[in-house]
């Protein structure tokens, strides 16, 4: 290092914020790149599936595909009267087209979600399109079923040929477009999910609720306890977090079903008459206590590890101050919990929240989750696109969740075992 | 934590009840689990302990259901399939995690909290949500039941627990030691492997571990991306639980369990071992 006129520089004449910021640059690069295999990797296996997901809830490629004349014959259609001809002609030309190339369900599904009645008239309409020859087409279509004379069928059509739609987000909360194109609710019968988010969300604060209830105790226990014991008990606290979630979920339904072991110790103690088993599986209560069960854990990790850093002679100062037991703890120690107690419940509720397993083995009817409606209509009913909308709902809320964590705790602080 | 000198009539009181209610709910956790040991032992096929059970009668149990595990094809095939997935995606998010936690442990690291908030996600994004977007994604690109894609969508979710432990080592990790490496002669590749890798190696095998038994316990994610071919254990219990509930499902549940004190113990060991390795306690 030399001194110049200007200021320091290096052996070579570099000066030395130059050379500092090249070397930065240099360690700033080594170190992304040891992160860059795990980034691609995750971003391909991971962000991009969510991306996709995203983007298939509002994804609306069947009309636009599958009815394109039809649909711009429908460009400068009035919107109040039945089409004309040309509407028609086009319709018949890509039913036909459609039932060659054996396409059509994709579009007679689309609509049908909408509209039930739409996928049988749809096909209908496209087998018998074969024996039309020449026009007038409106005329023969009308023939085949008047409900194409609907003008809400043709509003539908028309709406849906966006190649983007909003449609499965609104079904996703209970509600739809009417025929002139206004958000209104779905008809009371067919109200599900409204009341299954919060279900959900209920459901989830409760378990945070009994987490906290039954954490709290086990976590100021372990924390006070010396650490030849409290290492001994603190096995009884991960061995569960260790096990298998559908081994513990097995041997809750042994516990609480009818002929399980619970009701066999009421009825032996003479608590119970044979006939009058409690079911406590397979309804809210047995969601909520299988789903404690397995959360619990997760609560008295970040409890014990806060309850850990207060040191015991803050208790110990307040008593000799002349607090009672009660107010020396409300006032000095529970305060001191408090970060402890928002992590563990933010972590508990995100979990609960996204559950999909036990609420599906031991939930009953009334015991489900949203997530069971987004496996439902993945594997069952096959309207992907409003699992993806109920599934990109429930993401929103979790990443809301998570970035108060993230903001209170830091990522940075997540503890495992 | 004893009574302390000091203490009222009542305190002494709430001191024994209090460690009765911490018994209970000691019992509530892993009651359960000390439950279905015995219960997998049952000669009859009822989820409940018979009379012959609680007489202690030697007909009263018997190893049938184990039998039946190790006699079905379909258990042992979930099983072969169950560890071969484990394996492949703990090694690949094993390896995947600890370099990008050496580069995350790096001052110099720049976007640290973004990047370190995306690698935590999949452990955050709830399960059902990355099953649904991986399934539609990886039948977009065929990789839909097929054992590559069971692999890929397991190392995503098992390295988020690679990651926060090897980089929770690194961050108590003496960089003087490098330094010191370095002085006496040692090249970076030498440095690594005789000083960062021994003291770095507990964390990098909790990770593992941890990653082992999320792929081992997963069932969300293959349940949507595996095909009839990728049947692991967890989706066997799954449609056991579900279709005919039998109790050779109580005998996977307790080697299981076996196995969960298994890892449990091999945990407690290396976190023992990097205790004194660091010299944090005398050994």
């Amino acid at each position: 290092m030399s001194r110049t006129g200007k200021g320091l520089t290096t052996a070579n004449g570099v000066p030395l914020k130059v050379s500092l910021m090249r070397t930065n640059r240099r360690n700033q690069i080594r170190a992304f790149l040891l992160v860059a295999p795990l980034l691609l990797f995750l971003v391909i296996a991971f962000v991009m599936p969510i991306l996709d997901m995203l983007k298939r809830s509002v994804d609306n490629p069947e009309v636009h595909t599958q009815l394109s004349r039809t649909v711009a014959q429908l460009q400068d259609w009035d919107g109040d009267s039945v089409p004309d001809e040309a509407v028609f002609e086009a319709l018949v030309q890509d039913l036909k087209e459609g039932a060659a190339a054996r396409n059509l369900g994709l579009v007679a599904s689309r609509l049908n979600y909408e509209i039930s009645g739409m996928r049988s008239l749809i096909t209908k309409t496209a087998r018998r399109t074969g024996r039309i020859e020449s026009g007038p087409y409106k005329e023969a279509v009308l023939d085949i079923d008047e409900d194409w004379a609907d003008i809400d069928i043709w509003r539908l059509i028309k709406r849906e040929s966006n190649p983007y739609t909003l449609s499965y987000y609104l079904a996703a909360v209970d509600l739809k477009f009417d025929s002139n194109g206004d958000i209104v609710e779905q008809p009371e019968y067919l109200q599900i999910y409204q009341q299954l988010f919060v279900r959900t969300f209920w459901m989830s604060m409760a378990i945070t609720g009994l987490c906290l209830l039954l954490g709290y105790p086990i976590a100021f226990l372990l924390a006070n306890t010396p650490l030849r014991y409290s290492n001994l008990l603190m096995i009884l606290v991960l061995l569960p977090f260790w096990t298998s979630l559908l081994v513990r979920t097995t041997t809750w339904i042994a516990i609480l079903q009818q002929q399980g072991i619970l009701n066999d110790i009421f009825v032996g103690l003479g608590l119970l008459d044979e006939d009058s088993r409690l079911s406590m599986i397979y309804n809210k209560t047995g969601t909520l206590v299988a789903m404690t069960h397995i959360l619990l854990p997760f609560m008295i990790l970040p409890l014990y590890s806060v309850m850990k850093t207060i040191p015991p002679y803050y208790m110990r100062a307040a008593r000799s101050l002349g607090a009672r037991p009660f107010l020396a703890f409300r006032r000095v120690y529970f305060p001191l919990t408090i970060p402890g107690i928002g992590a563990g419940s933010i972590l508990v509720f995100i979990l609960a929240i996204g559950y999909y397993i036990t609420p599906a083995l031991v939930g009953g009817q009334d015991g489900i989750f949203i997530t069971n409606f987004i496996a439902y209509h993945m594997q069952t009913s096959l309207n992907w696109g409003l699992a993806a909308a109920i599934a990109s709902i429930l993401l929103f809320v979790v990443i809301a969740f998570y970035l108060i964590y993230n903001r209170l705790i830091g990522v940075d602080n997540v503890k495992l075992g | 934590m004893a009574v302390p000198s000091y203490a009222t009539g009542p305190e002494r009181v709430w001191y024994y009840v209090f460690r009765v209610i911490c018994a209970l709910i000691f019992l509530f956790l892993v009651g359960p689990l000390l439950v279905i040991i015995p219960l997998s032992f049952n000669a009859e096929p009822y989820f409940t302990f018979t009379e012959a059970m609680l007489t202690f009668q030697p007909d009263g149990y018997s190893l049938r259901w184990y039998e039946d595990f190790f006699t079905s094809s379909a258990w042992l095939g979930a099983i072969r399939n169950s560890i071969l997935i484990a394996i492949a995606s703990t090694l690949l998010a094993t390896v995947l995690g600890t370099i990008a936690a050496l580069g995350l442990s790096s001052r110099y690291m720049p976007f640290r909290n973004t990047i370190m908030a995306l690698m935590i996600s999949p452990l955050v994004v709830p399960l059902i949500i990355s099953g649904a977007a991986m399934f539609f994604f990886f039948s977009r690109i065929g990789l839909s039941q097929t054992y590559l894609g069971v692999i890929l969508a397991h190392t995503a979710l098992g390295i988020p627990f690679v990651v926060i432990t090897v980089t929770a080592t690194l961050s108590s990790f003496d960089h003087s030691l490098t330094r010191a490496a370095a002085s006496l002669g040692a090249n970076p590749t030498r440095t690594f492997f005789k000083v960062i890798l021994p003291l770095v190696t507990p964390g990098v095998v909790s990770g593992a571990l941890f990653a082992f038994i999320t792929s081992f316990d997963e069932v969300v994610v293959v349940l949507f991306v595996s095909g009839p071919e990728q049947r692991t254990i967890p989706i066997q219990m799954w449609s056991g639980i579900r279709e005919e509930i039998s109790p050779t499902i109580l005998a996977v549940a307790t080697m299981m369990v076996l196995l969960s004190i298994l890892l449990l113990t091999t945990l407690e060991l290396l976190r023992r071992r990097s205790e004194r390795m660091r010299g944090l306690s005398p050994g």
